[in-house]
């Protein structure tokens, strides 16, 4: 299976082209002001090098551009919230733990409505249905057309949003709704403050997505279009479209995606060594382990499904000052080819470190030959102490693992570290990100409270349900694989409760007939 | 009698976390529900027992319930008000003040919601210093107060009056109950106190004590201090042990977290402490040695940047620090021993502190 990946980073933006899982050409273009461009540029280089990007079964973006949207409060639109749950969570409205600015943007009307569930399934209260269709009503006169809709414990019974989102598409004329159920988990704010994000998105996502659809055609591609997810899993174009909030970290994923399957290890510590940074993360299984607490995105408050990374300030580009012996956290970034010693700059970055201490042959090296040689060596020691901590901060458990290296700036990590088994370093490494959104598979997930069950009996009916879902999402029922499954007690509620989280993922086996779907 | 400024409310959020001790629940959405009613102008005044007269009424609160549940459900500073106002219904008297039943974690924050409702201050108290699981683990238990009454409200109207039981362990098991057919989280007003009960059996000082503890903190991270270290410095704690956390075992039994925490020097010395929980730290092993145990105050903090840990969240790798702060001296006299000593969690070591070498 021929696919082509595709990172659409900050500064870069990474195509390649892979085939039976082997990469067969990769290419590196700048990102355009204009996304789209850079990703046609990039396409009309795989196939100028010969590339065969017609002949492809599916085009996988990974994008950082609706999370930039939040950060940088672009393009953003107002959003109805419409939330389940009184004569509860009234004391707390939507929007209430929001920055303001972003808040003035998105905030377009606020109705809190009787119903919802208790953490037993049982209901909390009948669902408003007059009101709810009064708070439809004042959404459609207030020109508002996209609604986020909240309920308590919906991720346990999700009827109530259901209900709620019908009745918006009978009112509001081309409504888009997010039900928060499709977002996350228990937590009702931060669920909340994700469908409520979503819902801005949504003209973006068409934007963008739509962008993405029309370069591939205007390219001649006619494979279907998929894009990654936060979790290392894909999307179609059309569920991409409805969920851009599932997008927002996938470059860190697709990075430690990518270095699992060029090194073909599923269990390790990635460290992605860039210009400016250094993420280090743990694969699992071969997927990136999950935070497993609250993510801030743009200021607002939320639990999504993101990768556990460590970033240090420790890249090619990191400023060195051999004064007071001391390395980054700033970087000259992709100035490197300029300011760098070796480049013929002024400034002391870890590249010329490196040339100096003999391990890279880059630039001019004569420019950093009168570096002393304990200077060297010093800020060698000091990045690999720096490197050794935050490998042992990302580890799950003790004993020594094996670390896969990937990234422009790789050969700052040393051969031997104290807690690591062996360093790996991997053909392609530089374009992991690209990769990894090319063998991105599609995901069924369950976060679920159990009560008066064994664990294994839990275990077994969230895996159950979890497969259910993978399925409807595409993935080949023989691909199926439990990725990660947690029981987790519960603290004061009776019947020995446990909040079970299982995550099963599959290979996109049926391209052909998603294509059809999608098309 | 002081007026609280909204600095001292976010720094009673992050000591109120500290004085947890790995339990009680966040207080982040009590301190979201205290930030909008300053916004919104009411004000909360924080006087010390010594104000209150002898026969004033002081209303006991907290939640009582599933910390998990209070995610969906989101704390109403209304119904914590409520819950007292049936208490003064059913005694056909007013309440002079309110104060909580616990400064740890959420409840900390508790009288203060109740308050800004109620228009009367939070006395400087409570009857934990801390947070623990039972009802009976307090210092009014330990003085012999009586448990009764107790009203526990939901936010759907339904509301109860526990008029009389028997014992404080009575009192556990029936608003247990109570608070779970409302859904596993109730607001509740335990038995009133009177002036002179809160003067002889409240453990004095504990929010401004909870106030200080955050702001010490909050400024040591401005200043980029060691905040850790500006604990220990303003609470004479001590320093036990600093790590990373290796192992971390939870089960549930009757409706407690329980488990341990292992958590092994950074040098190659091979030493480790585990501490035992039962949704608190309770007590903190070297070998078969105890080092600290209940009613000390265990805290396990983040070593950056001195946030408390819960037993909840807390999880391999990450590098923490624990700390000793003293107990209070209610708790140590044998019948407080009684309620909190390493007995009342099944321990059969005898207590000694950390604070007596």
């Amino acid at each position: 299976m021929k696919r082509v990946g595709i990172d659409v980073g900050g500064t870069n933006t990474d195509a390649i082209l892979i085939n039976d899982g082997v990469v067969e050409y990769s290419v590196k273009v700048a990102t355009t002001p204009n996304i789209t461009d850079g990703m046609i540029g990039a396409l009309k280089l795989v196939a100028e090098r010969g590339g065969d990007i017609r002949g492809i079964d599916a085009v996988m973006v990974g994008t950082t551009h609706f999370i930039n949207a939040v950060v940088q409060r672009k393009d953003l639109k107002p959003v109805g919230a419409i939330r389940i749950g009184s004569p509860a969570t009234t004391a707390l409205p939507p929007f209430c733990d929001w920055p303001r600015d972003l808040a003035d943007l998105i905030l377009g009307g606020v109705w809190i409505v009787e119903g919802g569930h208790d953490y037993d399934g049982r209901r909390f209260m009948p669902l408003d249905l007059v009101a709810v269709r009064s708070a439809a009503r004042q959404i459609r006169d207030a020109g508002l057309r996209s609604v986020a809709v909240t309920a308590m414990f919906s991720p346990l019974d999700p009827q109530d949003e259901s209900t709620v989102a019908e009745i918006l598409e009978q009112e509001v004329p081309d409504v888009r709704v997010t039900s928060s159920h499709r977002l996350g988990r228990i937590g009702l704010l931060e669920r909340e403050n994700a469908a409520l994000l979503n819902a801005s998105l949504a003209d973006l996502a068409d934007d963008v997505i739509g962008g993405f659809r029309k370069a591939i055609s205007r390219l001649g591609i006619t494979a279907p279009l998929f894009i990654t997810q936060n979790d290392g899993t894909i999307a179609s174009a059309q569920r991409a479209i409805e969920f851009p909030v599932f997008s927002f970290a996938s470059g860190a994923t697709n990075s430690m995606r990518g270095a699992a399957h060029l090194s073909n290890i599923n269990k390790a510590v990635v460290a992605d060594v860039g210009g400016t940074t250094t993420d280090f993360g743990h694969l699992r299984q071969g997927f990136p382990r999950e935070a497993n607490s609250v993510v801030h995105v743009g200021g607002v408050r939320t639990f999504f499904r993101m990768p556990d990374v460590v970033s240090i300030g420790v890249g090619g580009g990191t400023l060195v000052d051999p004064e007071r012996l001391t390395i980054g956290p700033q970087s000259v970034g992709f100035r490197l080819t300029e300011q760098a010693l070796i480049f013929g700059g002024d400034r002391l970055t870890l590249t010329d470190i490196a040339v100096a201490a003999g391990i890279l042959d880059l630039g001019d090296r004569s420019r950093v030959a009168r570096i002393k040689s304990s200077l060297v060596k010093d800020v060698l020691s000091l990045v690999k102490s720096r490197v050794e901590d935050n490998i042992d901060r990302i580890k799950t458990e003790a004993g020594d693992v094996t670390l896969i290296v990937v990234g422009g700036g790789g050969f700052l990590i040393p051969e031997q570290i104290e807690g690591v088994a062996h360093v790996v370093r991997v053909a392609n490494g530089d374009c992991a990100n690209a990769v990894g959104a090319a063998v991105a598979q599609v995901c069924g997930e369950v976060d679920q409270i159990f009560q008066d069950v064994s664990r294994t009996d839990a275990i077994l009916e969230a895996s159950s349900i979890a497969k259910q879902r993978a399925v409807d999402a595409g993935a080949s029922t023989k691909s199926l694989v439990i990725v990660d499954e947690e029981a987790i007690p519960v603290a004061y509620l009776p019947g020995n409760a446990m909040r079970v989280r299982v995550r099963i993922v599959g290979d996109i086996e049926a391209v052909k007939n998603l294509q059809l779907s999608t098309a | 009698m002081i007026e609280l400024g909204l600095e001292d409310i976010e720094a009673l959020a992050v000591g109120a976390w500290i004085l947890g001790t790995g339990g009680g629940g966040s207080p982040y959405h009590a301190l979201l529900n205290l930030r909008r009613l300053y916004e919104s102008g009411l004000r909360i005044q924080l006087i010390s027992p010594a104000e209150l007269d002898d026969d004033d009424r002081v209303a006991v609160v907290s939640f009582q319930g599933a910390p998990l549940v209070l995610q969906e459900r989101l704390v109403d500073s209304r119904s914590c008000a409520r819950a007292v106002e049936l208490m003064q219904e059913y005694l056909g008297r007013t309440f002079r003040a309110v104060m909580g039943i616990e400064v740890g974690g959420g409840n900390g924050m508790q009288p203060l919601l109740a308050a800004a409702h109620l228009g009367i201050p939070v006395v400087d108290a409570d009857s934990m210093g801390r947070a623990y699981p039972e009802a009976q683990m307090t210092t009014f238990a330990v003085g012999g107060l009586s448990p009764a009454p107790l009203t526990s409200v939901d936010p759907r109207g339904n509301e109860v009056v526990v008029a009389n039981v028997g014992t404080w362990k009575w009192m556990e098991r029936t608003s247990r109950k109570i608070c779970t057919e409302f859904g596993s989280i109730a607001n509740t007003c335990k038995a009133p106190r009177s002036g002179a009960e809160v003067k002889a059996w409240g453990i004095r000082g504990s929010t401004s004590k909870a106030i200080r503890l955050g702001r010490a903190v909050r400024q040591a991270r401005q200043h980029h201090e060691d905040p850790i270290e500006a604990i220990l410095r303003i609470e004479s704690g001590k320093l036990l042990f600093s790590g990373k956390v290796v192992e971390v075992d939870r089960r549930t039994t009757e409706g407690f977290l329980r488990g341990k925490a292992t958590i092994a020097a950074p040098d190659a010395s091979e030493d480790k402490i585990i501490i035992d929980f039962q949704n608190e730290w309770i007590v903190a092993w070297r070998g078969q040695e105890p080092v600290a145990m209940s009613p000390d105050l265990i805290c396990v903090l983040d070593s950056d940047t001195g946030e408390a840990l819960g037993t909840e969240i807390i999880r391999y790798g990450q590098r923490v620090t624990i700390i000793a702060l003293p107990a209070p001296p209610l708790f140590l006299t044998p019948r407080g021993l009684e309620h909190v000593g390493p007995h009342a969690f099944g321990y059969d070591i005898p207590f000694r502190s950390v604070f007596v070498q």
